[in-house]
């Protein structure tokens, strides 16, 4: 009798294929043992080929950086609830939460890792999907996941998935982007509409039905900061106005640096269906989440190529300049509205909207 | 309009720069006539679209806005804000529903119905009190209170949950009811307070009298002999309300007048005023946090709706408490002074640690101005000041 082929072997070593269709997540697919492995190889695997884990060791050897370039690292727990939601889900959202917290640092981004914590009794086509837009976000980013992990809590102590990113990316030598470099005279500009991503879960969560369907912008940015980084070398900040919005991204920088903010309502863009069901949810699209936007504070000379750069690019076009950096020691950030008038942008206070990212 | 035109944008119509820019020029002009105006924005909701729109700076340094009193968490006193809390803490299983404003503001002893949540007791947030009484179906065996509060715009949803609760024969449900009348807190400024004394005109409220109807403030307008507008919470609403005021003063008028005609009508929602007669009852007297006791300015639940009423069913007894002393609250909610005029604030009192009510809503003058006015060097000058 010849020796069993390799698939065949794999096969009497799991026992019976995972049901992907009617199958949900047990306690034995993260207690370690067969059913874990056959819960990776048969979903996971199967899911990011080329873009997974080479090897099954207990972590990844990762070739050195380029001479002179340095290291960063960012980190991301993502939460989101509904798991789905109108352009994306929390599969592609855990790759572009992190891919862009490294992009925002001015970096390319290299590497990541994802660890799923899963509950009890999820189905395994949720699950299934999930992983399959986590590898196409992966792929369409050009950032591996190289190291991965699977845990499974009791039904109840969870609530479907939960997934925390790690990524890491390469620094250029000489690149020195961070929110204490703004300074009074900057340009600030947003790379499109506010508040895509948090009004899409919103309206989701209270079933709320507009004209048109609102989406989430979850995109990665690092290809849209390549071309911002190529036109305008000089920028001193960049971040991604997530949780909290521009305004909390705005407040931030302001504090980091020791300046004021000065914003121009009319300029910044907003869809008029998601501004509606800001008014309908008592809520302002300046503190709203985005997952595929780019705050840029830099050099008032450099805005004009600056725009022109993110406007070229498919992730940019409504790219807009709305405020100025200006000398205030107590780090306020102000507007002009709309109306003429002017009013603080403050922090938020009180109860944020949850699990939005 | 004809059937050609495009529907009319609510969302922009109404905050349209230019406009905004042409009806300060009209106020400007007819600010001239005198040296001075002052009048007040009965409602909270105006008194957060004014700072959230810096409306300040489109009106010249002769016209003073006065804040009012009419933000339903702020006026509500810390003795019924107890009862609330030992009802929660006291019976057991017991599950108190109230709107998420309400959880935070301190009551005595510095507690809150936060607080009380993380004690253990069963405190609910709900968005509408037919919240509250979904949850008395699904939880037979447990009593559900719902803490209801605020003027007439949230008084007919009570009145259909308690009625409902009648009809259903849900014995585990009932109200603790504080709900309060535009009216007669009209009428005390004007009469008592002495910002009132000072006022040339009150911009009335516009979601309350979409209930009320314009002609519930006709008897106070015409008893103070003060104009009264009534606006919608749109910024040009208001200011069109403040030019419509002055051009009253100017002319020596004061009447009634309705600015929010597209929601405002002279006799109001009579279903809803029907609902509010046969589930409620007037009460002989009511305590306002900062302006005291009103007589018939507030609603308890009819006799004929007793089984429902939470005061009735749990022997709740009232017992007033004072402001914290360092609290400005009460001289704020009478327009006599302004929220810088207040010690504490922005320091020891501050959206996240609360010490008075005016800084836990978003519709109270406090918070308004923390969040949206505190970067203004010379602080809002209050009435009289």
């Amino acid at each position: 009798m010849a020796g069993p082929s390799p698939k065949s072997a794999s096969r009497w070593t799991l026992g019976r294929p995972l049901d992907l269709r009617h199958g949900r997540v047990e306690m034995s697919h993260g207690a370690g043992g067969r059913a874990t492995t056959q819960l990776v190889e048969t979903l996971f695997q199967a899911a990011l080929g080329e873009m997974g884990p080479r090897e099954s060791d207990d972590g990844a050897v990762l070739p050195p950086l380029a001479p002179g370039e340095r290291l960063v690292m960012a980190c991301d727990g993502h939460v989101v609830s509904p798991l789905f939601f109108p352009g994306g889900d929390i599969g592609c959202l855990a790759v572009h939460g992190t891919v862009n917290d490294v992009a925002v640092m001015g970096a390319r981004p290299l590497y990541l890792t994802a660890s799923f914590i899963l509950e009890e009794g999820f189905p395994l086509a949720d699950l299934q999907r999930i992983v399959a837009s986590l590898a196409r976000a992966s792929r369409d980013a050009g950032v591996p996941v190289v190291a991965g992990d699977t845990k499974v809590v009791e039904r109840g102590k969870g609530d479907g998935v939960f997934i925390a990113t790690t990524g890491v990316g390469a620094l250029p030598t000489g690149r020195n982007i961070g929110g204490r470099q703004a300074r009074p005279g900057d340009a600030i500009l947003i790379s499109g509409t506010l508040g895509d991503h948090g009004l899409a879960i919103l309206a989701q969560r209270e079933h709320l039905q507009f004209a048109s369907e609102i989406v989430s912008d979850t995109a990665p940015l690092h290809g849209l900061i390549d071309a911002l980084l190529a036109a305008a070398p000089g920028v001193h900040v960049l971040r991604d106005p997530t949780r909290g919005g521009l305004a909390t991204v705005l407040n931030e920088i302001a504090r980091q640096s020791g300046v004021g903010i000065d914003l121009d309502e009319a300029a910044i863009p907003v869809r008029a269906d998601v501004a509606a069901a800001c008014e309908l949810l008592g809520l302002d699209p300046l503190y709203a989440a985005n997952e595929g936007k780019v705050v840029v504070v830099l050099p008032a000379e450099e805005a004009d190529a600056a725009l022109t750069a993110l406007r070229g690019h498919p992730l940019g076009r409504q790219a807009a300049r709305v405020g100025t950096v200006i000398e205030d020691p107590q780090g306020f950030v102000q507007m002009r509205t709309r109306m003429g008038g002017r009013r603080l942008v403050d922090w938020l206070t009180g109860e944020q909207l949850p699990r939005i990212c | 309009m004809t059937s050609a035109d495009p529907p009319l944008n609510y969302l922009s119509a109404f905050r349209d720069g230019a406009l905004a820019a042409s009806l300060a020029e009209a106020i400007q002009k007819a600010a001239l006539a005198r040296p001075r105006y002052a009048f007040m924005e009965f409602c909270g909701g105006h008194t957060h679209a004014i700072a959230r729109h810096g409306l300040v700076d489109l009106l010249p340094a002769s016209v003073r806005m006065i804040h009012g009193p009419g933000c339903p968490v702020c006026v509500l006193p810390i003795g019924r804000l107890d009862m609330a809390l030992d009802l929660a803490l006291s019976q057991p299983g017991l599950i108190l529903c109230a709107y998420g404003d309400c959880l935070r503001v301190p009551a005595s002893g510095g507690r809150s119905l936060f607080q009380a949540r993380a004690q253990g007791a069963d405190v609910r947030m709900v968005y509408s009190p037919t919240d509250a009484l979904a949850l008395a179906r699904t939880h037979p065996d447990r009593q559900v209170v719902f803490l209801a509060i605020g003027f007439e715009t949230t008084t007919p949803p009570t009145a259909v949950v308690i009625r409902a609760a009648a009809q259903a024969g849900h014995a585990n449900f009932s109200v603790l009811c504080n709900h309060v009348l535009t009216p007669p807190a009209m009428d005390a400024i004007l009469a008592e307070a002495p910002g009132g004394a000072g006022l040339d005109g009150l911009v009335g409220p516009g979601h309350v009298s979409t209930v009320t109807g314009s002609g519930a403030y006709e008897a106070v307008s015409r008893r103070h002999g003060k104009p009264v507008v009534i606006a919608g919470f749109e910024p040009l609403d208001i200011l069109q309300a403040v030019l419509m005021l002055l051009r009253q003063v100017n002319a020596g008028r004061a009447e009634v007048e309705n600015e929010f005609t597209r929601g405002v009508t002279a006799a109001g929602n009579r279903r809803a005023q029907a609902l509010m007669e046969e589930v409620f009852s007037l009460r002989d007297t009511f305590e306002w946090r900062g302006l005291g006791e009103i007589p018939r300015s507030a609603l308890g639940i009819h006799p004929r709706y007793a089984r429902w009423d939470a005061e009735a069913r749990f022997s709740l007894p009232y017992r007033p408490v004072a402001d914290a002393k360092a609290c400005e609250c009460g001289a704020i909610l009478r327009g006599e002074k302004g929220p810088t005029d207040c010690r504490i604030f922005g320091t020891a009192c501050t959206p996240e640690t609360p010490v008075g009510a005016c800084m836990v809503s978003a519709e109270g003058a406090c918070a308004a101005h923390f969040h949206y006015g505190r970067f203004r060097p010379a602080p809002v000058a209050a009435a009289g000041a």
